[in-house]
């Protein structure tokens, strides 16, 4: 029973990952660029709802909604005021500037909140289940978490194979030249891109805050960069590969903390990645790209 | 003419760091020197072998590395681990640091080869993820390692000390998160500059021999420097692991200067990686000179402004955001130009007029 427990968590934990590398995931099959600071809006989205959940005692739905467009602000705002500008510079370039807003978000959080964890009232008030006659319980946030991600999963692939907007997306990962010269507008479907890509960043802020209940400015760094390696193991650009990435992710660290060592999770994580880069570069679910010159 | 000023401009380099160490004796000796400023020399040399080394990595070969700090921790991990060791065997500290200044290069050495054969071969940024990824693994295992030496020779445990196992007579030389204690205080001013010197000749030498001139073929079009033989994976990993081995010898550098060593996120952590990388990029990506000169900037000017310490991260962040847009933008770089045709017509008419 306790196995099943462990992987339950896990999923629950690697849907919070499929989320958050589904904005990573995205935001490089257009942009061809790793947004490092996409774990710390995560972190923008947790403190916005404890700011209107624990500080202004509002009611968490509104929590969340606020989290959703303070995030999908912030995702435009970040790619107009710092990414737009690169756009045609060398890769180099857009990773370390994409590393200085990460660092720029979490220190002024740091400077707003501070560096003491915050106590954070989970926003999901659905009660625990118990299933086998009370041997194996399941927490209301873990349902809600696996629900919401199957749910967002669903409709992301409704809205990329379905809307117009979809379409623009899908024709601009495959070839931006040819998007322009089709009449896409590029910009607005980068533009696109980072605000869901932020507003799914907030909701895995409230999921993850309400499962780990404690808030700092680095809460969103590590999640990021394990949900970056999700997404790596899944394939990169691969919708459905973020999917199976994550769960994939989140049932290994779960199951490697429970049975190896507690300590060494995030090491067995990381060498999940290289052994990954080295077996199978293009993730699961990846296309091999042909270069040409 | 082209090799003589390469002689000129490396010439000047070194000259700064030979006159630096000259004004500090100076200033020393004729009591001018704080002890707050003693107590940053060291450091300073540390943090300028890695912000040259790390250029190697940015600049020479345009891969991002983010684990810059995690090789320096190999390096001081295994330096400060054969002092501890080699305790007995030989007596002089002087000898034994050198030795371990050696070994603490090679590991940190082998650990960038070992990184670079699956991740190098890759197209895209995966090198600065896997390296972050390196980074916390190493922090990791070192936090949990213990290791223990006795007659019967080394123990190993990742639980505690006492399931090392040993007889009582044996020394735990790693006590996991409590790191290295008592590693000898090794580390002078006027070695530290010794090694920033011998670092700037071996990336400077590098730079200018015909494999540096390869990786930065590589850096500025991977395919046409590929169609014309060379071999991408030898010189990057080339780069990547003298890169890696120097940020080692900053490492048992950083050991010996300090009577402990743990690792904690403070000193071998993501924030160390990302700062020297500051120092990289303010100092201007490729040029050696500018790393030493943003390294020396950035670490004594918060010291004496302390009042400004809060704030440090902050202005890091924005230095990079800014740094980059300002000198990669394609609009920046063309209204840079724009802008220096017009000052050099004003010259030109200047010129004329008169």
């Amino acid at each position: 029973m306790s196995f099943l427990s462990y992987l339950i968590n896990g999923i629950s934990l690697g849907s919070i990952y499929a989320i958050i590398a589904l904005g990573y995931t995205m935001v490089y099959g257009i942009a061809r660029m790793l947004n490092f600071a996409h774990g710390d809006i995560i972190m923008v989205g947790g403190f916005a709802i404890f700011t209107i959940v624990s500080t202004l005692n509002l009611p968490p739905l509104l929590g969340i909604l606020v989290a959703v467009v303070v995030c999908t602000l912030l995702g435009v705002t970040i790619e107009r005021v710092a990414y737009k500008p690169l756009r045609g510079a060398s890769s180099l370039a857009v990773l370390i500037t994409a590393i200085g807003v990460s660092y720029l978000l979490q220190n002024v959080a740091l400077l707003i909140f501070g560096s003491n964890a915050r106590q954070f009232t989970s926003v999901i008030t659905v009660p625990n289940l118990k299933l086998a006659g009370g041997k194996l319980s399941i927490s209301g946030v873990t349902i809600v978490t696996i629900l919401s991600c199957i749910l967002i999963m669903v409709g992301l692939l409704l809205f990329i194979n379905k809307t117009k907007t979809g379409q623009a997306m899908l024709a601009v990962s495959e070839d931006t030249g040819a998007a322009t010269l089709m009449g896409i507008d590029v910009n607005r479907t980068i533009a696109t891109t980072f605000a869901i890509g932020s507003a799914l960043a907030a909701i895995a802020g409230a999921l993850l805050c309400s499962t780990y209940p404690s808030l700092t400015p680095y809460t969103g760094s590590m999640p990021g960069i394990k949900a970056f390696v999700a997404a790596v193991f899944g394939g990169i650009g691969s919708i459905p590969g973020a999917l199976i990435g994550g769960v994939l992710l989140g049932v290994i660290e779960n199951l490697s903390k429970a049975y190896i060592s507690s300590q060494l999770s995030d090491a067995i994580v990381f060498s999940v990645l290289i052994i990954v880069l080295l077996v199978r570069p293009t993730g699961i679910l990846g296309k091999k790209i042909t270069e040409k010159v | 003419m082209k090799k003589n000023k390469v002689l000129v401009q490396n010439s000047i380099t070194y000259a700064i760091v030979i006159a630096c160490w000259i004004l500090m004796q100076l200033l020393s000796a004729t009591g001018h020197v704080s002890s707050l400023m003693k107590g940053l020399m060291v450091p300073l040399c540390i943090y300028v072998i890695l912000a040259v080394s790390l250029n190697l990595t940015v600049g020479i070969l345009g891969e991002l590395s983010l684990g810059h700090a995690g090789f320096m921790c190999v390096g001081a991990f295994a330096g400060a681990f054969f002092t501890k060791c080699m305790e007995g065997v030989i007596p002089s500290v002087g000898l034994r640091f050198f030795f371990a200044l050696l070994i603490g290069a090679a590991v940190a050495g082998l650990f960038g080869i070992l990184i670079g054969i699956p991740v190098l071969r890759l197209k895209g940024d995966y090198l600065a993820i896997v390296t972050l990824a390196f980074g916390e693994i190493i922090k990791n295992l070192i936090n949990v390692m213990y290791v223990g030496l006795d007659s019967n020779g080394f123990h190993f445990s990742i639980k505690d000390t006492t399931s090392l196992g040993m007889e009582d007579a044996g020394v735990v030389i790693i006590k996991g998160a409590q790191g290295i204690t008592g590693t000898p205080k090794a580390a002078t001013f006027t070695i530290g500059i010794i090694l920033v010197l011998i670092t700037l000749f071996i990336v400077l030498n590098l730079i200018n021999s015909r494999a540096g001139r390869a990786i930065m073929s590589i850096r500025d079009n991977r395919i046409a420097a590929e169609s014309i033989g060379i071999n991408i994976t030898k010189y990057k990993l080339m780069a990547f692991s003298i890169s890696a081995a120097l940020a080692g010898v900053a490492g048992v550098l950083y050991a010996h200067n300090l009577s402990s060593l743990a690792a904690t996120p403070k000193n071998f952590g993501y924030n160390m990686s990302i700062m020297i990388l500051v120092f990289v990029v303010l100092g201007g990506l490729g040029n050696i000179r500018g790393s030493i000169i943003a390294a020396v900037i950035l670490t004594a000017l918060p010291e004496m402004l302390r009042g400004l310490n809060n704030y440090r991260m902050l202005i890091y962040a924005i230095v990079l955001i800014v740094m980059m847009i300002f000198n990669s933008s394609p609009k920046a770089i063309e209204m840079r130009s724009v802008f220096m045709e017009r000052f050099k017509k004003h010259k030109t008419t200047a010129k004329e007029a008169a």
